[in-house]
């Protein structure tokens, strides 16, 4: 990343309709923009869906992003977030091998810890849920990895500006 | 509500659009609509290839300023009018185009004649809709009229599963289209117009730099009342031309890479640009960083994503371009005492007289003294389409366009093909008017068979081939950059295009001096039926002047 380049969060409130998120995403690839994360679910409207975008770039690119999003049609709206006044949260899911009992122990306090879950046990590796911001999940990960990570799965960081700011539909 | 099939409801909603014309090849997945057409009143012009059925549609519209609307059937069908829906998105022509579809079960099982038209044209319209029930079909319909012809204009594809037109549904055609994601801005920020004015009033050297926009926005008349109160000459852009007559001292032609000396010396000099409806495109600019460096630029635009795309303007006016330069005038005449400019409309007059030594100094069948001999027998109102290539180039140099939307040619893509199809569809807008296709024998045997409908529909237009035997353009390149390494160029045979127009029963001459093209031309204007003039030039003829790509506009070669 060069001096100018950092991560913006964008948020996109868009229909809630099939190939919104075809039409989004090609038009990333097309103007040769690069996704960091894309995390979409429904939004407070059931015909609505929130995207929300991070992308790496300096204020030139971002701002042709946004111009770009808005000229889709079935995109309703589009901010950019400030970190400063946003909630940010990523959910991963770890799975990670457990050779003996000492090794389970250590990473279930760890867990606690990180106020992660244990959402699932076998005889050999637990699942665990964390959720945070990217650099809480990025430094559990990394806690994880002696012990033998074997699959991860992220959702990728979902957003929402703090207090009486809002983004949704007038 | 009443009840109908879907087929009928397309029908319906196309006579509420106001559509009296389509251009289209039926098939398989499109029939119900095709069996609804038979007893409509809607004219349906069949052509020879799905391509020029797209192609039609945008000359119609860029002609007529209405929407022009084209239909295929599924799978190959859909796919032959891509290069057309493409062309229309580069170039910001409405068009609406109508795929058949498989039946909604078969969809996503590869079945026969089945294509993700909706996945392929995602990039290339401005909007596309699969219609899911067939009582959507009202709606849908006049939402894509409404999208084509609204805000920067653009195609817009809709694909109709079979079973829809089949299906019988209540219908209600008086429903209201409601868009959450497309608010058109047109009214120009006044606090922007009035930095615009400030900089415009205190110009010494401004220049405007007119595109396909203001010709979109039927804004040329406002943009004739700004550049002479301000004085400013105006350079068009390739799709710009005839937004001012190019017989006006104040016109400066085509800017680009094949621009004129004036325009492309005159711009560079700028101290203040108003830019108004162009996406200042590579061809446009040449090199972005050496680009009117020293001038302060304005750009109205009505897509808010091209404002700083390329150009990063000092100020950006994102407003309809009539309703912009209207209130620029308004403001600009309340203030603004009248400037002498003499010193620099001697030195514009001077430019332009060495271009007109570029057409003098040439004999023969030489291409921009065929060219501007030509104009000189058409009536003003003849509407010119080319195809690309030199022959485009040529026109676009040579032939003076004086009025909006009697110039029609490919920007954006650069189709080859392009401009018999669409003196088709601009022929079927404007009956009344001459249309003269000015080809190169490359693109012309790109779409030539459509020479079938123009004859079978009685569409009369007149193409003139500039015969050279090679793929020119790409030849001069080769001939200026590659050490005339003359790669994949030379056509080797093209047919007798008199024996060619002859056999689809439309007609076709051959000549040999200017005199005679002037004679086939008059003939051609009187007749009922297309005529191709064969017109044979040198294979090696250059197009003059020309900035080397991404070179600074006014360094260009002269020959
Ligand atoms: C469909 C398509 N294919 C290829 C090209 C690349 N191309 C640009 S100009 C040109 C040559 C055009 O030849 P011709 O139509 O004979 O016109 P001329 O330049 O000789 O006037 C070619 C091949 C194009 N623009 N469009």
């Amino acid at each position: 990343m060069s001096q100018d380049e950092k991560l913006h969060i964008i948020s996109a409130i868009v229909e809630h309709k099939p190939g919104v998120l075809h039409s989004v995403s090609n038009m990333f690839r097309r103007r040769g923009f690069n996704i960091e994360s894309i995390s979409v679910g429904v939004a407070e409207q059931e015909d609505l869906a929130r995207m929300t975008i991070t992308i790496k770039g300096d204020e030139r690119t971002v701002e042709q992003v946004v111009k770009q999003l808005k000229k889709i049609i079935d995109v309703v709206k589009v901010s950019i977030l400030n970190p400063a006044h946003t909630v940010t949260r990523e959910l991963a899911l770890i799975k990670v091998s457990t050779p003996d009992a000492q090794a389970r122990s250590d990473i279930i306090n760890y867990t606690e810890i990180f106020k992660g879950h244990v959402v699932d046990v076998a005889h050999e590796s637990l699942i665990i849920e964390v959720t945070g911001d990217s650099d809480k999940i990025n430094a559990f990960i990394e806690l994880m990895k002696p012990f033998g990570v074997k699959e991860i799965a992220r959702t990728g960081i979902t957003a929402l500006p703090r207090g009486m700011r809002s983004i949704k539909m007038e | 509500m009443v009840k109908m099939t879907g087929a009928k409801a397309l029908i319906e909603s196309l006579k509420r659009e106001k559509v009296e014309v389509i251009f289209g090849i039926p098939g398989g997945a499109i029939l119900p609509v095709y069996d609804e057409l038979y007893e409509a009143s809607i004219r349906h012009i069949l052509m020879r290839h799905e391509q020029c059925a797209a192609h039609a549609a945008d000359g119609y519209a860029r002609a007529s300023g209405r929407v022009g609307v084209c239909m295929a059937t599924s799978g190959p069908g859909a796919t032959n009018l891509v290069t057309g829906i493409a062309n229309a998105y580069m170039d910001s022509s409405p068009i609406v185009a109508f795929t058949g579809q498989v039946p909604k079960a078969f969809i996503g099982k590869d079945a026969f004649q089945e294509t993700d038209i909706i996945g392929i044209t995602t990039p290339i319209t401005k909007c596309n809709f699969q219609i899911t029930a067939a009582s959507q079909i009202p709606k849908i319909v006049k939402t894509a009229f409404h999208i084509a012809s609204t805000g920067r204009c653009g195609p817009v594809l809709i694909d109709i599963p079979r079973d829809t037109q089949t299906e019988e549904a209540e219908m209600n055609f008086d429903v209201r289209i409601d868009l959450r994601g497309y608010r058109l801005n047109h009214d120009p920020h006044p606090l922007q117009v009035k930095k615009a004015v400030d900089l415009l009033m205190n110009a010494e050297k401004p220049v405007i730099l007119a595109g396909g926009g203001v010709i979109a926005s039927n804004a040329c008349s406002e943009l004739l009342s700004v550049a002479e109160l301000l004085l400013a000459p105006v350079a068009t852009t390739l799709l710009g031309k005839g937004s001012i007559p190019e017989n006006h001292p104040l016109s400066l032609g085509m800017v680009g890479m094949h621009g004129t000396i004036a325009a492309n010396k005159i711009i560079q000099e700028a101290d203040v640009l108003l830019a108004v409806g162009t996406r200042f495109a590579d061809r446009t600019t040449g090199s972005v960083k050496k680009f009117c460096v020293d001038a302060k630029i304005i750009h109205i635009d009505i897509d808010t994503s091209e404002i700083g795309k390329n150009i990063r303007p000092h100020i950006p006016i994102v407003a309809d371009a009539k309703k912009a330069l209207k209130s620029i005038y308004a403001n600009l005449v309340q203030i603004l005492q009248r400037k002498e400019r003499t010193e620099w409309m001697r030195k514009i007059k001077e430019f332009k007289d060495q271009q007109e030594g570029i057409v003098n100094s040439k004999e023969g069948l030489s291409p921009p003294r065929l060219l501007s001999e030509l104009r000189k027998i058409l009536p003003e109102n003849a509407i010119i389409t080319t195809e690309v290539g030199q022959n485009q180039m040529w026109a676009a140099l040579y032939m003076k366009v004086y009025k909006p939307r009697t110039f029609i040619s490919s920007g954006g893509l650069g189709t080859m093909g392009f401009g018999f199809p669409a003196a088709l569809g601009a022929k079927t807008a404007c009956p009344d008017q001459p249309v003269i296709d000015i080809a190169g024998d490359g693109s012309f045997i790109m779409t030539e068979q459509d020479l079938a409908s123009s004859v079978v529909w009685g569409i009369p237009v007149t193409v003139i081939v500039l015969n050279n035997s090679v793929l020119g353009m790409v030849a001069q390149w080769q001939r200026l950059f590659y050490n005339r390494r003359y790669s994949a160029v030379n056509l080797g045979k093209v047919p007798d295009f008199v024996k060619l127009a002859e056999a689809y029963g439309a007609q076709g001459v051959k000549v040999g001096s200017v005199e005679e093209l002037k004679e086939a031309v008059m003939k051609s204007l009187k007749s009922e039926v297309t005529t191709v003039i064969d017109v044979p030039i040198s294979s090696e003829e250059n197009v003059f002047p020309m900035v080397p790509p991404g070179g600074e506009l006014d360094k260009f070669m002269v020959g």
